[in-house]
């Protein structure tokens, strides 16, 4: 297969199976998630190979394709991936195949809503494997944009609540409708998305105005004053998306309102586009700059991993739990890479990968529950493990992989960073991080007792509740398979994403 | 008489019209009114052609007539249609655009 | 190194895994029940086999590790064995006591469905798995995940009757407390690391045998590691999950939260014992903790009616005998008690299990007179209760000397005369129970309503698959205590003399006191009660530490995240919202200048027009 343009089959087969569901599928259920299927396998099962093919030995960027499109302005649809966006490929392969199962009984419009999906997606396997800078900022928002109507469309209304101090204005923005949330997440990547094109412009201006690539521009050696401020942009606008603090709150809003495969996607794959767009662009292009911002990054992830946690101790409602929780753990992402150790850096890529895998899983489980109860309220639930057993046991490994728990995935990544914030220049790091991994334990455990655990309630609707069925255990199966397999084996996603974070931090001059 | 004093009449003419526009309530009237600011222009038009010795003024006078009699059969035409379905021709009574 | 070895420890390590993994994967298998138990018997006695065999081959330690967390340089931690004279010492306690408990449980948990009784199976399995992956730790880095793993267990079976909700606030508050010390524990493993570069147990000790290891800050790592240990061990002031540890099945306590789990922070400090020297203020707290845990325990237990959690508070109790021992620098000396209680507590639990299975309540003055009805099991509970009391020819006895003369020996005053104290009381408390369960008359008769009336009269001695596990713990504890009598095992100290002398008489004392108080009634209970006055009404509330754990996560813990919430919810995101607010109304304001009359717009822009006119002209 070598020479096949691999990396484009991976990005654009879920395009195709969307142009087919969008010309054939009208009132054809069955044909549209059956396309969806074959589209979302085909990326799996490239991803899979180019896992099992990419050549850890020989290192760096592999599966290169290039075609030039507008060569005046050096803009070329130019993709290779490396052992970090590897990993991230299969992470997004894996997460849509899932959300595919996962939203199997999706009955509204089904066509345009898996047309859309697949989309997103498209867009999200195109950052990972683009190397040239337009075509990486190109994908970018096609991945960010259709989230607006996939989650303005299918989404949920929870409560809306416009009392208390600033009442009137929750109301008068409308604070719980999903399309508030919508409008909310949107306006916030796009102005993310501001920074990230002043930051990619002011680089390829600076570079000469010859190339986008990113094999060219690294090999410019930037004026530090530039770095510094095209550093900044690049950290706000990937950093939103990843949900820095304070520019945090549209993820609770947004994944709580999305329905259940959009909340895979994007609370799974989508917020690591964020960190991965720090780590590749700012820390690899950037290497003074990233040097002289690491204190600010490792802070506010810092902020990010405690204050996270707490806010998930306060909420009452799962999704809002599960989305604080997010919140908290990007903060470990962004901790790993700040620390500028080759273990940090490791447990940061791999922290990705595994809060990928485990929220998705949290979404999936939780979209369930809300399904077959129609409520998120934690603490009005209650016994719901004689119910659903499969969900119950789905939801405990989720919650230790969360709580970094070993055996799971969690643990290797927190463990990771823990070593590499305690080996970095600021030492302190190490204290909030385990804080917020006990804090996890407090807030997971809770919502696993109030919700499977106890007297079952009493309450009329949760009588008689059905356990996950047919498609939607392929979802969970897959995903908490992968959450056991690589927290006994990390060695599997290790190996690829040390051959590519070494280079980095030989760029960087740490190493 | 000079270019002033055609001027002034431009100008006047162009006032009233504008006063028309502005004031009547009646959309034939308005009509009217840019009618008459239309043909101050054209006064213009035509005092400074004679005055310069040129006769691209004259040229864009003529263009002007014609497009002033198309737009005064569109803007009729609105009105007519505006009457048949609102049963009114007084300007006020039409705030669809109202924000 | 002998790697011919390397099997066994294998065997006796991954067959446990293996029938979880068959388990948890094979779903009607783990629903039938029965054959899940006895093939997760199987597995157990293949792993007590294997582990008998290799501690009668080992003569050198053997170690073998493989790569678990690849780095650019080499490997940042590994996983493997290492098996040497402590752990696979430790590997049989811990088989054996699995295998006895996992045969006991059948009998036990007949009446569980057999969904139920498979989960309970697949559980113990991983369980024992996880707790020899534990003791075989070659690095502290395979010693915490299995470390966490245990934790794991215990949470399942704490809360293994999930649906009461008692259970599962048990499991929970274990799971919590266990996790804070593992903060320290973890956080101590991570700057243990930056100071050795290892994790391996081998690697380190030569690095402080050969004096590579810096003193300073050690004091803070060894300090974080022991608060890991204080979690899992029940030390003061992290015990508190213990007695409520007790809603899990009794076999479940008497393997997890007697013999095995709770001794975890002893065996790594055990493993820890060459870095801790370094550090003598920790050991100093280490044995003071100890000590007092130990006493506290003790009087806790004295207050207590529910025999279950009489023998929680002095499982409390005897971890902080070892840790004293540890703290005094003889380490061995609180192995040596950690094995010998592994024995007689988890004979007390599982005989403390037959009285409850025998007459369905945890409640000691709603029994009595039980010796008659239960000859076989009152034998039992005496032999334990005879070892945990530490009355000489039994388990307990040597042991318990040892740590009391490793304490003296190291001129711990305080410490030592606390725990002669807690001798004292353990002997009293115990006998207590004795006493009250199975001598006397049944209170029942009296008082007891009519279903348990009639539930008591048929109690009787356990089914053989109870009774055969309690007779072989019966029997080892006797044989150890006969063998320690015949071969005193060497000490690395000089105990005084009158030590043995002092300690069966404070045992004696003891006996004496609950027998005066309890059988023959010599002296009123109640008025002993009176005497202790302030003290006791004190230890019925569990001297308020509870309380103090639910204030500080209700005030401090709870209030803060409540805050965090409310200023995300009304600052952070408050603030976004009133600017959008803010937009929203701007808007609405603006959208009344458009009229929709065509008229005001032509005004507009002829004063418009006029105005930039006039601005052109210079006339503004």
């Amino acid at each position: 297969m070598n020479g096949w343009p691999v990396l484009s089959l991976v990005t654009w087969a879920p395009f195709l199976s969307a142009l087919v569901i969008m010309a054939f599928g009208r009132s054809r259920p069955r044909l549209v998630r059956w396309t969806a299927l074959a589209g979302a396998s085909v990326s799996m099962a490239v991803a899979l190979w180019l896992y099992a093919t990419y050549d850890t030995v020989a290192a760096g960027f592999q599966f290169y394709e290039r075609v030039s499109l507008v060569p005046s302005l050096g803009i070329a649809y130019e993709l290779a991936i490396d052992g970090m966006s590897l990993v991230m490929v299969l992470l997004t392969a894996i997460i849509i195949l899932a959300g595919v199962f996962a939203s199997w009984t999706v009955k509204t419009r089904d066509q345009e809503f898996y047309a859309l999906l697949l989309l997103l997606v498209t867009g999200v396997f195109g950052v990972f494997v683009s190397l040239d800078l337009f075509i990486f900022f190109l994908f970018y928002e096609i991945a960010v944009l259709p989230m607006y109507l996939l989650i303005g469309i299918w989404g949920s209304s929870g409560e809306v609540r416009p009392q208390g101090l600033f009442g009137w204005a929750f109301g008068r923005t409308g604070v719980g409708t999903k399309e508030y949330a919508a409008m909310k997440l949107t306006l916030y990547l796009l102005f993310g998305s501001a920074f990230i094109l002043i930051g990619m412009l002011a680089l390829y201006v600076a570079a000469g105005s010859t190339s986008f690539s990113l094999l060219a521009l690294e090999a410019v050696d930037f004026d530090p004053g530039l770095q510094s401020w095209v550093f900044l942009a690049f950290y706000i606008g990937f950093g939103i998306l990843a949900a820095i603090f304070p520019f945090h709150t549209w993820s609770p809003d947004g994944h709580a309102s999305a329905p259940t495969a959009v909340s895979m996607l994007h609370a799974g794959v989508l917020m690591k586009l964020g960190a991965y767009g720090v780590i590749r662009l700012g820390m690899g292009l950037l290497p003074e700059a990233t040097t002289q911002w690491v204190w600010l990054v490792g802070g506010i992830a810092c902020i990010n991993i405690v204050y996270g946690a707490l806010s998930a101790m306060a909420q009452k409602d799962l999704k809002y739990v599960v989305a604080y929780s997010s919140v908290s753990h990007m903060g470990v992402v962004m901790l790993g890479a700040a620390t500028l150790t080759e273990s940090g850096l490791n447990g940061s890529v791999f922290q990705m990968f595994a809060h990928g895998i485990m929220t998705g899983l949290f979404f999936a489980l939780v979209g369930l529950v809300y399904e077959k109860s129609h409520s998120r309220e934690i603490f009005k639930m209650g016994g719901f493990a004689t119910m659903m057993p499969g969900i119950a046991v789905a939801f405990t490994i989720g919650g230790l992989s969360s709580l970094g728990l070993p055996a799971t995935a969690g643990f290797v990544a927190e463990f990771l960073t823990f070593i590499g914030a305690w080996s970095s220049a600021h030492s302190w790091w190490l204290f909030p991080a385990v804080v917020g991994a006990f804090l996890t334990s407090l807030y997971v455990l809770r919502a696993v007792r109030a919700i499977f655990w106890g007297p079952k309630s009493s309450d009329p609707r949760f009588q008689n509740l059905p356990d996950a069925q047919g498609t939607e255990w392929v979802a969970i199966v897959i995903l908490v398979g992968v959450i056991v397999l690589f927290g006994v084996l990390p060695g599997l996603a290790l190996g690829p994403i040390d051959t590519s974070t070494v280079p980095l931090l030989v760029r960087l001059g740490v190493m | 008489m000079g270019l002033h004093a055609y001027l002034a009449l431009a100008a006047v003419v162009f006032a009233i019209g504008l006063f028309g526009v502005i004031t009547r309530r009646n959309m034939v009237g308005i009509l009217l009114g840019i009618e008459l600011m239309l043909n101050a222009v054209n006064i213009n038009l035509v005092a400074f052609s004679r005055f310069n010795g040129e006769v691209t003024g004259m040229v864009l006078t003529v263009f002007a007539i014609c497009i002033t009699v198309a737009e005064v059969a569109l803007g009729l035409a609105i009105v007519i249609l505006l009457f048949r379905t609102r049963r009114t021709a007084m300007a006020d009574h039409v705030d669809w655009l109202k924000g | 190194m002998d790697q011919a070895l390397v099997p066994f420890a294998l065997i006796t390590l991954l067959t446990p895994a293996a029938v979880f993994v068959v388990l948890a994967l094979v779903g009607p298998l783990r629903r039938s029940g029965r054959p899940a138990a006895l093939l997760s018997i199987a597995g157990a006695v293949t792993a007590f086999g294997s582990a008998v065999l290799l501690w009668s081959r080992l003569d050198a330690p053997v170690q073998r590790v493989w790569a678990w967390l690849p780095e650019a340089q080499g490997a940042l931690a590994s996983v493997g064995i290492l098996a040497d004279e402590q752990s696979s010492i430790m590997l049989q306690l811990v088989t054996l006591v699995s295998l006895l408990v996992q045969v006991y449980s059948l009998g036990y948990l007949s009446d569980e469905p057999a969904a139920a009784l498979g989960r309970y199976y697949a559980y113990q399995s991983l369980f024992a798995f996880s707790m020899l992956g534990l003791v075989l730790a070659p690095n502290l880095v395979q010693l915490f995940i299995c470390w966490e793993l245990v934790g794991l267990c215990s949470y399942l079976l704490i809360g293994f009757w999930y649906k009461k909700p008692s259970a599962a606030r048990a499991a929970m508050k274990a799971f919590w407390t266990t996790k804070a010390g593992d903060v320290g524990l973890l956080i101590g493993i991570v700057l243990l690391w930056r100071q050795t570069g290892t994790f391996d147990f081998g690697e380190m000790r030569a690095m402080v045998e050969g004096g590579m290891v810096g003193v300073q800050g050690l004091s803070v790592i060894t300090f974080c590691i022991y608060l890991g240990a204080a979690g899992k061990s029940a030390q003061f002031p992290l015990h508190i999950w213990l007695p409520d540890a007790m809603e899990g099945p009794t076999p479940v306590s008497a393997l997890i939260h007697a013999a095995t789990m709770v001794t975890a922070g002893v065996y790594l400090l055990t493993r820890m014992a060459f870095l801790f020297a370094l550090t003598p203020d920790i050991l100093h707290l280490v044995a003071w903790v100890g000590a007092g845990t130990a006493l506290m325990a003790a009087i806790l237990a004295c207050a207590q009616n529910d025999i279950k959690r009489v023998l929680a508070y002095s499982t409390v109790s005897q971890l902080g005998y070892m840790m004293a021992a540890i703290g005094a620098g003889f380490a061995s000396a609180g192995f040596l008690h950690l094995l010998t209680h592994g024995v007689f507590k988890a004979l007390l639990f599982l005989g403390a299990g037959a009285v409850i299975h025998a007459v369905g309540t945890n409640d000691i003055t709603r029994m009595g007179g039980l010796g008659r009805r239960m000859p076989q099991t009152m034998i039992i509970f005496l032999v334990g209760t005879l070892s945990l009391a530490g009355v000489p020819l039994f388990a307990g006895f040597l042991s318990k000397e040892e740590v009391l003369g490793a304490v003296w020996a190291s001129g711990l005053t305080g410490p030592f005369v606390m725990l002669l104290l807690g001798a004292f009381l353990t002997a009293f408390y115990m006998f207590r129970v004795v006493f009250l369960t199975f001598f006397g008359t049944s209170v029942e008769n009296a008082a007891g309503s009519a279903h348990e009336h009639g539930e008591h009269r048929g109690a009787h001695d356990p089914p053989i698959a109870m009774s055969g596990p309690l007779w072989i713990l019966a029997l080892a504890a006797m044989a150890i205590g006969i063998y320690f009598t015949i071969h005193h095992p060497e000490v690395e100290f000089v105990a005084p003399g009158w030590l043995a002398f002092t300690a069966t008489g404070v045992a004696t004392a003891g006996i004496v006191l609950a027998w005066a108080t309890y059988q023959r009634e010599l002296i009123n209970a109640e008025s002993l009660a009176r005497a202790t006055g302030p003290l006791r009404r004190a230890a019925a509330h569990g001297f308020w530490i509870d309380e103090a754990f639910l204030g500080i996560y209700r005030g401090v813990l709870m209030v803060l995240a409540t805050t965090v919430g409310w200023i995300d919810r009304y600052l952070v995101d408050g603030v976004l919202n009133v600017v959008s607010a803010w937009t929203v109304a701007g808007g609405d304001g603006l959208r009344k200048i458009q009229t929709g009359h065509v008229q005001d717009y032509v005004l507009a822009v002829a004063v418009g027009v006029t105005v930039v006119l006039l601005w052109l002209q210079g006339a503004l």
